[in-house]
């Protein structure tokens, strides 16, 4: 009886029900639809609309590997939006809540940015120490590494700024003696043997506990970002076991570094934090500002440079990048490097890594150099990401990515015997180009600053940098061109080990060092030959001319944008590193022509040809679709295909229904009048179907296996016997977009881009004929390529 | 000499000499009085070694007549000297380097217990007490199901059970433990043997 009444109320409501839908335009969004406006109908009646037509848990919701609908999302947001705007004059309470609602976006930022500066300053002190614990131990305080140790020592001299009795070398420790060539044996198996327990350790944690903590994660945080949704990916394991098995990593004296990590590690706080508020919680698409915001404070903790965080989240990893998210992410770059800065635990406020202190002038003739340096560095950033991912490849397909943990042991063993020799190879990789990009002045004293003093013989000291070089300097350009070639190859195998690695660092350091030969070339080539013309007519004989060190920045950004295809971005970021204002031209230039030389060999960057590899479903946004096909020759079915699954509108069975569910793997299912019109109605999706299916089934009596389904607004007329109907007129969308089958697919493609959809129906006069869904539109633009379209993975 | 400024008056040695002073400092400093330092680098001049100089002064002192002692010139050169030479004042924090470092091994040292005693064993107890039989885990099938979609209608009930609760707080524990386990075998078969993500 109960059912019997709330049904006849049902049918009066309808009326009124059916006059609000043609005012509220909007799209079905949920089924809350009903109760945003049923509150100016009768509003006793509004409980049994709630009872009847409450939310399903569950449907809204998406799959794990799929790709999430931009336009459902923000309509949603809107709708949340104006219910609580509509709400807030009604109690102080309400007013609260929608303050709460504004303000929260700004809290979940700052946590973020709180949470990624105290996890970077944990990173930085831990792979500081435990880099040197692969040399020696401080015996007064365990837990400071080298540098630390011997700071308020007296003992370090001019000569040898890291030598103090408290800081006891491995050899010193077991054998009792510091120098000779046992200790020199007991050191290098003292450092392999720390090497491969810490990556050892580090590929057993990643493989317990969390196996999407491998890798950089910046392709995948792209992807994410555009709206696939990788369950897991940003959960709290995995960022609890990146940030361990970094340090693990980097400590093991891998060729990698540690800022792609951090980006991951900083969309975890965020993605975490984002589930305190239900406003980001349940949107998929908030969800993303935030995680845009939190890319940013990932870089600029990373590299401590905040406004090229800023940047790098708009060019690099943020698909959709509205205004509001800029200001966003530049708050959370700036709470990110203001708690890391606040941490700094190492002294001189060292917030900039590779601070530049020299501000002497670059000529125009040298403008010849930086050039060739970039063309090296697109030239370089081509090889290395067609290496890269020809080995990655391998590695997926073959017998080789069996093995993942021997695999790791094996590059890390042949890494640490072949850098412990190289004294440029064996120290931190940071500490190096910290030291390349460090010009030569009076009070540098290593090995590549020993240049030929002037005077004969007496070690008068004389302001004139522009000596002819000495042994020392000949020497270390031998190391340094060994340790080039060294890191070129072992950084192909090792980015894409199933352990965090990131690539940024490497790349700089290849780029430094190139910088730098080539820098004290062309000093060396000035000193001899200062008569030439271009010498004659800039350097003086006697003045400081060359600045090798500024080779090396420029070599350094040349690289790093050769192989990630940044501009803008790591123009910023290299000038907040090193504080060299006064270079922007030189890095520009380098950039520029690195990037015109790159893509002269390959239009993608190494993060998009990830992207490619694993097949992930990013519709890129720089690429530029120019074929000439129509919207029919790319839709499906296509000639030899079964034909379209649709579902009519009233005249299916949950039996039916269910067939067709579980007989194709479709995604969503267009829903027509009937067969004989194929007229379109709206656009259901699977999963929806099958959870409101389920849920009816429990909550719901008398619906059983031949009971029928309507999506329209009332019932079917049925014979009196028959089991009660089912209505899914809630999960129905009801303005799918649509094309005609004539439509370029220039401009298919351009609203598949700009609007975030997943799928587009084809008609034709009017009648429903196919549809295209993303991965049609991807496989499509592989076959325009001549790549293997079969490689699209995910829908 | 000062020992981590917990107390509020401190004995600090001042200049190197057997000199106490009584300084009380106020507010309470976390700071390690050995935590500032100013450091002079002075390069090579005519005969003299370059050097490097470091003593405990603050800001105010940091600057090459106090800090660089002694003095390797007389008199008029001093000046000359002082010129070239580089001084820093830089300051660190001790403290948190030890509570980051002791963070660290501690968490690192519980991950490796905890991995140890999920493959070593919890297999071994697992066989003792429930047979041989039982360790034919079933998960395998479901992981691979769910991540397909192979049996929709088994995800749905899946997401829709998810709201029911069990009373007993050692049972939700179990059944987080377990559902995190299956995840992280999905995880890893997506990663390590499909090959399908992340590769």
């Amino acid at each position: 009886p109960t059912i019997k009444t709330t049904r006849h109320h049902l049918k009066v409501l309808n009326i009124i029900k059916v006059s609000f839908t043609f005012i509220f335009r909007c799209k079905l969004c949920g089924s809350n639809y009903a109760m945003s406006n049923g509150g100016g109908a009768a509003s006793s009646s509004t409980h049994l609309l709630d009872f009847l037509e409450e939310p399903i848990p569950g449907v809204g919701t998406y799959d794990d590997f799929h790709t999430i609908d931009w336009v459902r999302e923000k309509c949603k947001d809107r709708e949340r939006h104006r219910k609580i705007n509509s709400k807030k004059k009604e109690s102080a309470w309400e007013f609260t809540k929608s303050l709460y609602d504004a303000w929260s976006g700004w809290l979940v930022v700052t946590l973020t940015g709180l949470a990624s500066g105290a996890l970077a300053g944990l990173i930085d002190i831990a792979a500081d120490w435990m880099n040197d614990l692969k040399e020696g131990v401080c015996l007064s305080a365990m837990w400071f590494n080298h540098e630390q140790c011997c700071w308020t020592s007296n003992e370090t001299t001019f000569a040898e700024r890291d030598k103090c009795p408290q800081w006891k070398s491995w050899a010193e420790l077991i054998l009792g003696q510091a120098e000779g060539p046992g200790s020199y044996i007991m050191n290098y198996f003292m450092y392999i043997y720390w090497a491969l327990s810490f990556a050892f350790l580090a590929v057993c944690l990643v493989k317990v506990f969390a196996p999407y903590a491998c890798g950089s994660g910046i392709p995948e945080i792209k992807t994410i970002l555009s709206g696939f949704i990788i369950r897991g990916y940003l959960g709290k394991w995995t960022l609890m076991i990146k940030t361990i098995t970094l340090v693990l990593a980097v400590a093991s004296g891998l060729s990698l570094g540690k800022e792609g990590p951090l980006v991951h590690v900083a969309c975890c706080c965020g993605n975490i934090f984002s589930y305190l508020f239900p406003k980001y919680s349940k949107n998929e698409a908030k969800k993303r500002e935030v995680l845009s915001a939190a890319s940013a404070a990932g870089v600029s903790v990373a590299f401590g440079a905040p406004i090229g965080g800023v940047l790098f989240s708009l060019e690099e990893v943020s698909y959709y990048f509205p205004l509001k998210t800029l200001w966003r992410s530049f708050f959370a770059a700036l709470v990110a490097a203001f708690v890391l800065r606040s941490i700094n635990p190492f002294g001189n406020s060292r917030l900039v890594l590779f601070y530049v202190e020299y501000h002497t002038p670059w000529y125009l003739f040298e403008l010849i150099p930086f050039i060739l340096l970039g063309v090296f560095g697109g030239l370089w950033g081509a090889f290395f990401i067609r290496a890269n991912i020809a080995w990655c490849r391998r590695r997926k397909s073959t017998r080789f990515g069996k093995y993942p943990v021997l695999e790791v042991i094996l590059v890390a063993a042949i890494t640490a015997v072949v850098a412990f020799p190289n004294p440029y190879t064996r120290q931190n990789t940071s500490e190096l180009i910290k030291e390349l990009f460090t010009d030569c002045g009076p009070l540098e004293s290593s090995q590549l600053c020993q240049y030929r003093s002037q005077m004969n013989g007496s070690k008068a000291f004389t302001d004139n940098p522009n000596r002819p070089a000495g042994p020392g300097v000949y020497a270390a350009m031998w190391q340094l061109c060994l340790a080039l070639i060294f890191k070129i190859i072992m950084t192909i195998f090792t980015f894409g080990l199933k352990v965090p690695s990131g690539l940024f660092i490497p790349s700089m350091a290849i780029g430094a060092i190139a910088g730098r030969i080539v820098g004290i070339a062309v000093e060396q080539l000035a000193y001899y030959h200062h008569d030439w013309f271009l010498f004659k007519e800039w350097c003086e004989v006697g003045a400081d001319c060359i600045t090798p060190g500024l080779y090396a920045m420029v070599g350094a950004a040349a690289c790093l944008g050769g192989v990630t295809r940044m501009t803008v971005s790591l123009v910023v970021i290299v000038f907040e590193l090193t504080g060299g204002l006064e270079y922007i031209v030189p890095l520009m230039a380098a950039v520029m022509t690195s990037k015109w030389v790159g893509d002269a060999f390959g239009r993608e960057g190494i993060y998009e040809a990830h992207i490619r590899l694993n097949g992930y479903p990013f519709l890129d946004a720089k690429e530029e679709f120019t074929h000439t096909t129509l919207a029919r020759e790319v839709m499906r079915p296509r000639r030899s295909d079964p034909p379209l699954a649709v579902l009519t509108q009233d005249d299916l069975t949950v039996e039916e229904l269910q067939g067709i569910i579980n007989d194709t793997s479709y995604n969503g299912f267009p829903v027509i009048v009937s067969k004989e019109s194929q007229r379109l109605v709206g656009f259901a999706l699977r999963r929806d179907i099958t959870i409101a299916i389920e849920n009816a089934r429990r909550k719901q009596e008398g619906i059983m296996l031949n009971s029928r389904v309507y999506f329209t607004q009332h019932a079917p007329t049925l014979p009196a016997d028959s089991p009660r109907p089912l209505k899914l007129r809630s999960i129905l969308d009801m303005s799918p977009f649509t094309v005609t089958d004539h439509t370029p697919m220039e401009i298919v493609v351009d609203i598949f881009r700009k609007l975030g959809l997943r799928q587009c129906l084809v008609t034709h006069n009017g009648r429903l004929l196919g549809i295209i869904t993303k991965k049609d539109i991807l496989r499509h633009m592989a076959q325009m390529a001549n790549q293997d379209p079969e490689s699209i993975m995910f829908n | 000499m000062g020992a981590g400024g917990e107390g509020v008056c401190v004995c600090v040695c001042v200049g190197g000499e057997a000199r106490y002073e009584q300084t009380c400092l106020l507010p309470v400093l976390l700071q390690n009085s050995e935590d500032i330092r100013c450091k002079c680098i002075c390069p090579p001049y005519r005969d003299i070694e370059g050097q490097i100089y470091k003593q405990n002064v603050s800001l105010k002192d940091c600057n090459c007549l106090h800090v660089v002692e002694p003095m390797p010139v007389d008199g008029k050169d001093v000046e000359a000297y002082c010129l070239r030479c580089e001084c820093k004042y830089e300051e660190r924090s001790s403290g948190t380097i030890k509570v980051t470092i002791i963070i660290y091994l501690s968490i690192l040292g519980l991950l490796l217990l905890y991995m140890v005693y999920l493959t070593l064993l919890e297999p071994m107890l697992k066989r003792r007490l429930f047979g041989h039989s039982q360790l034919i885990q079933s998960d395998d099938e479901v992981g691979v199901c769910v991540s397909l979609n192979i049996a929709p209608f088994a995800n749905a009930h899946n997401v829709l059970s998810r709201s029911h609760s069990r009373p007993n707080v050692l049972n939700k524990v179990e059944h987080a433990q377990q559902r995190w386990r299956r995840q992280v075998q999905e995880q890893r078969k997506s990663v390590f043997d499909r090959h399908v993500v992340l590769s």
